[in-house]
């Protein structure tokens, strides 16, 4: 990916960021820069804090100390998509309904609504399921119909929490080949929170390693190889190179965080 | 990618026997149950006013319909009205309760102690106060409304964190949260309420009625049983007392169906066993 990201203004800053809960401390001292336009990975074991970095920048939850500063002020409601482990889709509601839920609650009508909504479900490949119901559809496709619920207010910034760690292996590569075609053609910036070093180094122009609780960044390893990525990416020696490179600063991050 | 496949031939064969016989063997049952029931009285030579026979009992159906029919429309009117009013009340309390903590830690122990009480013991004191008629709505809606509240409050209470964090994000109100999170997540749990509320307040009302006597209006199916006994129509009664069963499985259907009419299209509940 083109060099520019590296020096992007950045979306959002954490600054010295921590977050105690109770007696936890799940983030201490946490530094990270989100650059517009780039598809960053927080990578780390589990509990290291990178899903509270996530809420955190959400707004979900307040830091304990340290400041999150965005560029052109607080996003406003809708500015931002989530898209949590689970698909999170309301049982009772079809596809469709599902996918408006966001432009219902910012009070948009449903006629207005209605365009959005296709679109986002066809970005997804599912405009054939628009009237069924979550439980008619497989894991892959519910999370499908999470990625087009988060993009339906088409926010700038798209927040993803292990989105694929539920899912089997081929249905995770498939979303991922498909996540990454909605983040070059929409334009989106998206952080991916994920403890799969392999499923990071496919996705993401840079990586930020964090060590274990209380969660810092370890490392940042940008991931220079060219976009598009296809399924002969994942083969590559190129590929391999990094998952080593990744897979090892993940080992250094747990060994010094005494895990 | 496509919606799950349909069931094959055979699955569906399966289904359908098992609903056969789901129907099929209590209905024997009920047959056997009867024939034995009229084999016993007829060998024995029970006389009627201690064990009517089956067919005493159909003929006392048929000969005292009139008086039965209008005693059964009777208590099943207070049984609805109760519902009704359970149902209102439960969903409105339990509304408010999901809504200040204050106000449920304030009363929901009140709650447990309309619910912990017999109604049987209640009955005679609301006697004194209220009409007959009054008096028996209010019992059966005492025993009915606890498990609306209850079950509705647990259903307001159990929704998926995820969707609470990913309401905040969009920034909804209150009442969009409850709108269209938290009455549709409660809707199964709600609908347990009212299913087991629905036998109750037909036993709130018979209990009533019972306590309430010769005191009363006394026209329900209760107040028939309780007459027939101490004029000794004991065939009236039985048959007052199958009309008082059937009214009770009605109810039951009823509200069975309802909830599999509100649910079937998503709740887990509702899901048919194949699959």
């Amino acid at each position: 990916m083109p060099d520019f990201l590296s020096d992007a203004a950045p979306i959002v800053a954490l600054r010295g960021v921590g977050k105690a809960f109770a007696t936890i401390l799940a983030l201490d001292g946490f530094d990270f820069a989100v650059r517009r336009g780039e598809f960053v990975s927080l990578l780390g074991p589990s509990g290291c804090g990178k899903s509270t970095a996530l809420r955190l920048i959400a707004g979900l939850v307040a830091p304990t100390n340290g400041t999150i500063e965005w560029s052109d002020g607080k996003p406003a409601n809708g500015a931002l998509g989530f898209v949590f482990q689970e698909p999170t889709l309301m049982p009772w509601a079809s596809v469709s309904s599902n996918v408006r839920l966001p432009l219902k609650l910012l009070g948009h009508d449903r006629a207005a609504a209605a365009e959005r909504v296709n679109t986002a479900l066809a970005g997804v490949g599912l405009a054939e399921f628009a009237r069924a119901y979550p439980r008619e559809l497989s894991g892959g496709m519910k999370m499908r119909v999470s990625i087009a619920r988060a993009l339906a207010t088409a926010p700038q910034l798209l927040l993803m929490d292990e989105p694929f760690a539920a899912l089997d292996e081929i249905t995770r590569f498939r979303l991922a080949n498909d996540l990454l075609r909605l983040w070059r053609t929409l334009g989106k910036t998206v952080v991916f929170v994920t403890h799969s070093v392999f499923e990071s180094v496919f996705l993401s122009n840079r990586i930020v390693v964090m060590t274990p609780r209380p969660g810092r960044v370890f490392a940042e390893i940008p991931i220079t190889a060219p976009y598009p990525r296809e399924e002969s990416f994942r083969t590559s020696p190129e590929y391999a190179r990094f998952c080593r490179r990744v897979s090892q600063a993940l080992a250094a991050a747990m060994a010094g965080g005494g895990a | 990618m496509s919606i799950e496949p349909p069931p094959t031939p055979e699955a569906r064969e399966a289904t359908r026997r098992d609903t056969v016989l789901r129907i099929a063997l209590p209905i024997a049952v009920l047959a056997l149950g009867v024939l034995a029931w009229d084999m016993a009285v007829r060998l024995t030579d029970t006389p009627a006013y201690k064990i009517p026979s089956p067919g005493a009992v159909f003929t006392t159906l048929r000969d005292d319909w009139p008086i039965l029919a209008s005693s059964l429309l009777v208590t099943l009117t207070t049984t609805f009205e109760a519902l009704g009013l359970a149902v209102i009340g439960g969903v409105s309390f339990a509304i408010l309760f999901s809504q200040s903590r204050l106000v449920e830690y304030s009363l929901y122990p009140y709650a447990v102690i309309l619910q912990v009480t017999p109604v049987i013991a209640i009955a005679p004191v609301l006697l004194i106060y209220l009409e007959p008629s009054v008096a028996v709505l209010a019992c059966a809606w005492i025993v009915a409304f606890f498990p609306v509240l209850a079950n509705t409050t647990l259903g307001l209470n159990s929704v998926d964190r995820n969707l609470v964090d990913l309401f905040a994000l969009y920034g909804a109100s209150r009442g969009q949260i409850l709108l269209y999170l938290r009455l549709p997540a409660a809707l199964p749990a709600m609908l347990t309420g009212v299913r087991i509320a629905g036998g109750l307040s037909l036993i709130g009302a018979v209990v009533a009625e019972i306590a309430a006597g010769s005191a009363g209006a006394g026209s329900g199916l209760a107040f028939r049983i309780a007459e027939s006994g101490y004029r000794l129509m004991i065939p009236r009664m039985f048959a007052a007392l199958l009309l008082l069963s059937l009214a009770g499985i009605a109810i039951f259907f009823l509200l069975s169906l309802l909830s599999h009419a509100v649910l079937h299209r998503w709740h887990e509940s509702a899901l048919s066993p194949e699959r």
